[in-house]
């Protein structure tokens, strides 16, 4: 079976197409099977698309499984008491909330990864943290949202964490004050999501005039763009009124899915998502067969993580492109891509919703 | 009759004050303003943009109403019951014109809830109307009829339930059970359009007798019934039986067809291809005894199953998702045929054979059995009651 450990001491952006290539498909095939010979929905799927898993086949030709699926389904590869966490999120499209079984080692591989991707970015010592967030995201710790979830496993990046929204998300003034004299011309690491971020800080700030002394800072910030596509707020904007209102220049965004957890992707200097030797990523045309660079597409996610539950591959809702692989301007390897969004909502015919 | 003025009604035909008095059915004055309607209609310039425009004014031809008008006929005398309220559905754009038609040919005054969602033939068909009624030698329906358009709102939907004499609802079986906590007069009566199943009956010997032009013909049928409403109106086939020998090759001729077809016809915006491959992998997880999966492109997907049981009819499939079955003859699938089928399409078998499978069986189910390609042909006898009989009242004279 395969082990995370050897990857782990490599570099998280450094291999070329090739090498990578060898090892995304020794990863894939043994999780694959894993998954097909402990899920039984998932041997469903498999034999139901025909697909054979003890032939060793090209990472794009393995079938993916849909985030939906997750809300239909509870899919597992676990007997139930080696469960130690179910995160839910309510992430896509219907109202119903999909369910992630972890055992021990798939949360454990979480950690390892997500720690080698971040300290890219951050360096290997334990920053002082602020999230911007509040700490009742967190508060119970078998059933997480996808939200609390991720604010826990980045918080592993912070000696000195502090919360910077009360419990009705209202900016607690003083105790960031109080915090940013302590570590004066000091690197913070600074996490929270996207939206919350923007409606809850930054308008807040711009609407107070009341501006923080963070310049040294770095921010980290994921959950998708959908409701600030609907403000208008694109990256650039996003990180302009954030230099603006607190002085942060590092800005990094990051993509995954909380059936990903851990192999994020994550923004470089240039401002592109890169996948890292944990990850891939491949952009679908609507029949399904692999689009070009520079085509727009339904973003498949590969992450070799996930040995808990069968969501190592997975069709997302997103529209994203492929911008190259291995030639990046900021010196990362891998392939590099961006998102355009969910896809939108379209009209389905026939004649069975009268009262809407 | 006046109602309370709501401003959260918007009224796209008439006003709130409608005349409720009914009409004898088929009144000549009726026949008049449907043929003008479909003549008015045939003649827009958008018709070209919206084929189901002009299936509409197709269908409320003179040729054609003379015809129900001579089928209704039985010798008894009969009037409109008064005033029917019309719930119809938001995704088939000129389903609340066909409702309209069928209220008022019985004889009676309509309220018409449009669709709440936006569809530009709505509006040409409303425009079309209201013209009409302007009209000097229409003014007496001009007072019956009123279209309307409002957000799903209980309180209104309330107040037209209370004094209609018939409220129509178009389903599903959701918003049929919503709308029902709204009680109408003791008196009034309703008909609703409960959630359907429909399926296709094909016959391999008959197929493989067909030249390489009429099994394209066929095919293209085939994608009317299934493709046209995204697989999602009442009467879309979900599942294919076939009949006669065993024929792995014709199917694959015939499949190959149905492709070609959807490649040249159909698109699908990406969040449907998303949900349609979601339907797949559910139902793969869900349905025992699949012999095979055929899969081409996202444009057409085929679940082959070993048996099938009562439950297929839950098994829906989604933008040209069909189960297919094979079986010596057709009473091998009595046992699956619940009150939910209605329509039966069919192709290469008598179709006096298939009325007496629904009768020599007592099935519950099957309103229709119609030919491949006309699974969508909307008439006045519909999931098996005839619509304008329930909508007028017979004067027994003696």
């Amino acid at each position: 079976m395969f082990d995370i450990n050897k990857l782990i001491t490599i570099p998280p952006f450094s291999l070329k197409k090739k090498e990578k290539q060898k090892i995304m498909e020794d990863a894939l095939f043994d999780l694959t099977y894993h998954h097909y010979k402990n899920c039984s929905k998932y041997q469903k799927i498999l034999d139901g698309l025909n697909y054979n898993p003890k032939k060793r086949n090209k990472t794009s030709d393995i079938p993916f499984i849909t985030t939906n699926l997750f809300k239909d389904f509870e899919l597992k590869s676990i007997n139930k008491n080696k469960i130690i966490k179910t995160i839910t999120s309510s992430g896509t499209s219907n109202s119903e909330l999909s369910k992630i079984f972890l055992d021990r080692l798939t949360a454990t591989n979480q950690t390892k990864v997500l720690t080698k991707i971040v300290s890219s970015v951050l360096g290997n010592k334990r920053l002082p943290m602020i999230i911007i967030d509040t700490e009742e995201s967190i508060a119970n710790r078998n059933f997480f949202s996808a939200r609390g979830a991720a604010i826990k496993g980045f918080s592993i990046f912070g000696n000195e964490i502090i919360f910077a929204l009360d419990k009705n998300l209202r900016i607690k003034y003083d105790v960031i004050k109080k915090f940013c004299k302590k570590h004066t011309n000091k690197k913070i690491f600074i996490f929270g999501f996207t939206f919350i971020i923007f409606k809850n800080f930054i308008e807040k700030l711009l609407k107070k005039k009341n501006f923080l002394p963070l310049s040294k800072s770095i921010l980290i910030h994921g959950g998708g763009w959908k409701k600030l596509i609907d403000e208008s707020v694109t990256n650039e904007k996003f990180k302009n009124l954030i230099k603006k209102t607190t002085g942060i220049r590092r800005v990094y965004n990051y993509y995954g899915m909380v059936e990903q957890t851990g192999s994020i992707l994550l923004e470089c200097d240039k401002g592109n998502l890169h996948s890292s030797i944990y990850s891939d990523v491949i952009i679908r045309n609507n029949d399904f067969s692999e689009c070009k660079i520079g085509q727009k597409g339904l973003v498949q996610l590969i992450s070799v993580i996930p040995q808990s539950y069968p969501g190592h591959i997975i069709l997302s809702e997103d529209i994203g492109e492929l911008l190259g692989e291995d030639n990046c301007k900021c010196g990362l390897k891998g392939k590099y891509f961006k998102i355009h969004g969910r896809v939108k909502n379209a009209e389905i015919r026939g004649c069975s919703d009268a009262y809407e | 009759m006046l109602m309370s003025s709501d401003k959260k009604i918007l009224y796209l035909v008439g006003q709130e004050n409608i005349h409720k008095k009914p009409l004898p059915p088929f009144d000549n004055t009726i026949c008049e303003f449907l043929n003008d309607l479909s003549s008015k209609i045939d003649k827009s310039k958008e018709i070209l943009n919206y084929p189901d425009l002009k299936s509409f004014s197709f269908w409320c031809r003179k040729a054609n109403i003379a015809k129900y008008k001579k089928d209704f006929e039985d010798g008894k005398v009969r009037m409109g019951l008064g005033l029917a309220f019309h719930i119809t559905p938001s995704n088939v754009p000129t389903n609340f014109a066909y409702s309209f038609v069928f209220g008022l040919l019985a004889g009676n005054a309509n309220i018409v809830r449009v669709p709440s969602t936006n569809h530009p033939q709505v509006d040409i068909i409303c425009n079309t109307i209201k013209s009409l009624l302007n009209i000097k030698k229409y003014s007496k329906i001009k007072k019956m009829n009123t279209f309307i358009k409002y957000e799903k709102n209980d309180e209104i939907t309330e107040k037209f339930s209370s004094i209609c004499d018939a409220r129509i609802i178009w389903g599903g079986d959701t918003s049929i059970r919503e709308i029902r906590k709204f009680p109408i007069p003791e008196r009034s009566i309703e008909i609703n359009f409960a959630d359907k199943y429909s399926f296709c009956v094909l016959n391999s010997n008959s197929l493989k007798k067909l030249k390489k032009k009429e099994l394209k013909n066929l095919a293209e049928k085939f994608f009317n019934d299934a493709y046209l409403l995204d697989q999602n109106a009442c009467s879309s086939p979900h599942l294919v039986v076939w009949l006669g020998k065993s024929n792995e090759k014709i199917k694959k001729v015939f499949w190959n067809e149905v492709h070609e077809t959807v490649k040249k016809k159909y698109e699908l915006a990406p969040i449907n291809i998303v949900k349609k491959y979601n339907n797949l992998l559910k139902d793969v997880i869900e349905t025992d005894n699949i012999k095979d999966v055929k899969r081409y492109g996202n444009d057409l997907y085929r679940i082959c199953v070993q048996k099938i049981k009562s439950d297929i009819e839950k098994r829906r499939g989604a933008f040209g998702t069909f189960y297919e079955y094979e079986c010596r003859k057709i009473d091998d699938i009595s046992k699956i045929v619940s009150s939910k089928f209605q329509t039966l399409t069919y192709f290469g078998i008598e179709k006096s054979k298939i009325l007496d499978f629904v009768v020599n069986n007592r099935l519950t189910g099957i309103d229709r059995i119609v030919p491949v390609g006309r699974a969508l042909d909307i008439d006045v006898i519909w999931d098996g009651f005839d619509i304008e009989k329930n909508l007028s009242r017979i004067i027994d004279v003696k």
